[in-house]
């Protein structure tokens, strides 16, 4: 659907790689050269139009991710993206909550930026990391979560959708499991919120992080939604200008509350813009309308290659635009670069999710993932790709 | 005399199908290194013995694309017994064919199938040689010790 918006597709590719980023449609671009052409100005600091403008512009980027994930707009923190959104939550926040022998719950399919911070932090402060058991389809269930839950846990930390295998994550009951318990709940959106509704209050978040180059919106900015209630105990990562009340000689200073405190310095301000815009496309088209046409391409790609005999699926089942696959024999990046020559792009690799090869057995994948932009055009041109690959390589070598 | 591209695809994929001395080894005499590309998912381990000035031993092992794979397996058969100079001079021209330069072409044999190799698999092809050069630096800075 509305292919016509996005000028990398009037280029004959099939872009696959949605995962890692997505293209960005022309109202977006419009945007953002809009504030670099016509107003450029920094925020909070001019008494002039352009600035005044400015102010507008950035600040009504909270209001419109504050409607689009239901949270208050003073919950609203803008990052640099995804990575440090989740490194705040571990290094400026969970830092001053845990203690030595404290519980955190994770899963090996998490992202390495879910993981390798609370490496860190237990290696700082004696934190005691539990990874959830993944079942036979590598897919993490509520029981699981419910079964690695001791007096001690403090925090689950999961992806809503993982990355690799893309199973959708039910974080409704465990966010409501989290509330009863006493414990919090940080939520990696990466590859959900891009996706599908997600609900911050409903489910019972504490902190949702996401990319907005993930979501149809420029690299270089992020979200990280966190409680209000947490914000007084959180520690900024960063310290400088935008962030304080006052400082002075004697040492004295006090930081501004709310999300001002966290964005320090100038902000990707053309990319925060950018942002609300991509938000604003997405809610056009509808975010249930976005994962239903995910799942029947998906769908459909999973029944074509399973009549292909030499193609290993890993995940049939997860409910996403996601499937990880092998040509049986093939290193997986030697059928990305296949695909390549056909003009179909894709991923090879662990996607860094390196500890699920502990539970797959294998290191590497293929990664399909879809967007709104893709079509059965591009699911059966892969299929036909693949079909074919008996002469691989005669292609790549 | 030029490769034929038929001829020279077999001789690759030969090499990624029956890699030469693709195999661990646990011997503490030999000089281990982990080269990994950046920019792909190529991950090889690789272990070489020097004795006297000479690379007596030279083994492999790991996951690596279709490339990696067989210059891994040709670059090892061709440096197999040479002197610390014969092989840093055979991985020296190496690096200049596939950067497209200058090079001596009868002192690489087999490796000049990868002569004129697409660009995005530059790194690819430059694996093993990296590594193997690594070791040489770790040898000859007497690291060896410390980073077997």
């Amino acid at each position: 659907m509305n292919r016509e918006d996005f000028p990398m597709l009037q280029k004959d590719i099939v872009y696959f790689d949605n995962g890692a980023t997505t293209l960005k449609p022309r109202s977006v671009v419009d945007k953002m050269v809009h504030y670099l052409e016509d107003y450029t100005s920094n925020i909070h600091r001019g008494d002039y139009d352009a600035a005044l403008r400015t102010n507008e512009e950035y600040d009504g980027v909270r209001k419109i991710v504050g409607d689009f994930v239901n949270c208050d707009l003073e919950e609203v923190i803008f990052t640099s993206g995804c990575t440090m959104s989740l490194n705040m939550v571990v290094f400026g926040f969970m830092k001053n909550y845990l203690h030595k022998g404290d519980e955190v719950i994770l899963s090996k399919a998490e992202h390495a930026s879910n993981i390798l911070p609370w490496i860190k932090l237990s290696e700082e402060i004696g934190i005691v990391l539990k990874f959830a058991k993944l079942g036979n389809d590598y897919e993490l269930s509520l029981d699981s979560i419910k079964e690695a839950i001791t007096p001690k846990t403090k925090v689950i930390s999961i992806a809503h959708v993982s990355n690799v295998i893309g199973d959708v994550r039910d974080i409704s009951p465990i966010g409501k499991l989290c509330k009863e318990n006493n414990i919090l709940f940080n939520v990696d959106g990466a590859q959900s919120v891009p996706h599908m509704k997600v609900d911050f209050k409903e489910s019972n978040i504490d902190f949702l992080s996401f990319s907005s180059h993930k979501m149809c919106g420029p690299t270089g900015v992020g979200v990280l939604v966190m409680k209000k209630e947490h914000m007084n105990r959180c520690n900024p990562l960063c310290y400088g200008g935008g962030m304080n009340q006052f400082f002075e000689a004697d040492g004295s200073y006090e930081l501004k509350s709310g999300p001002s405190k966290f964005e320090a310095g100038t902000p990707p301000i053309a990319e925060v813009i950018g942002l609300g815009e991509a938000i604003k496309y997405l809610e056009k088209i509808g975010m249930d309308n976005i994962h239903k046409h995910e799942v029947e391409l998906k769908k459909l790609l999973v029944e074509e290659l399973e009549k292909i005999p030499n193609i290993i699926l890993y995940n049939k089942k997860a409910d996403s635009g996601i499937l990880a696959f092998n040509i049986d024999g093939v290193f997986a990046q030697d059928t990305s670069i296949y695909l390549n020559s056909y003009n179909i792009y894709v991923r090879a690799g662990n996607h860094c999710a390196k500890m699920l090869k502990d539970d797959m057995k294998i290191k590497n994948t293929v990664r399909v993932s879809m967007y709104l932009y893709n079509n059965k055009e591009d699911v059966l041109k892969l299929v036909d790709v693949l079909k074919r690959s008996e002469d691989i390589f005669k292609v790549i070598i | 005399m030029d490769i034929d591209s038929n001829l020279r695809r077999e001789i690759i994929l030969d090499n990624y199908q029956n890699p030469y001395k693709k195999e661990k080894t646990n011997d503490s005499s030999y000089v281990k290194v982990n080269s990994n590309n950046e920019s792909c998912i190529d991950n090889l381990d690789f272990f070489v013995k020097v004795e006297d000035g000479k690379l007596v031993d030279i083994c492999f092992d790991g996951e690596a694309c279709a490339i990696s794979t067989s210059a891994s397996s040709i670059l090892i058969r061709s440096l197999i017994g040479k002197s610390i100079e014969e092989v840093k001079n055979i991985l020296e021209n190496y690096k200049r064919m596939i950067n497209e330069e200058e090079y001596d072409k009868e002192l690489l044999g087999e490796l000049n199938v990868y002569f004129g190799i697409q660009p995005n698999r530059k790194n690819c092809a430059l694996l093993p040689s990296k590594a193997i050069n690594e070791i040489l630096r770790r040898v000859s800075d007497g690291e060896d010790n410390q980073n077997r």
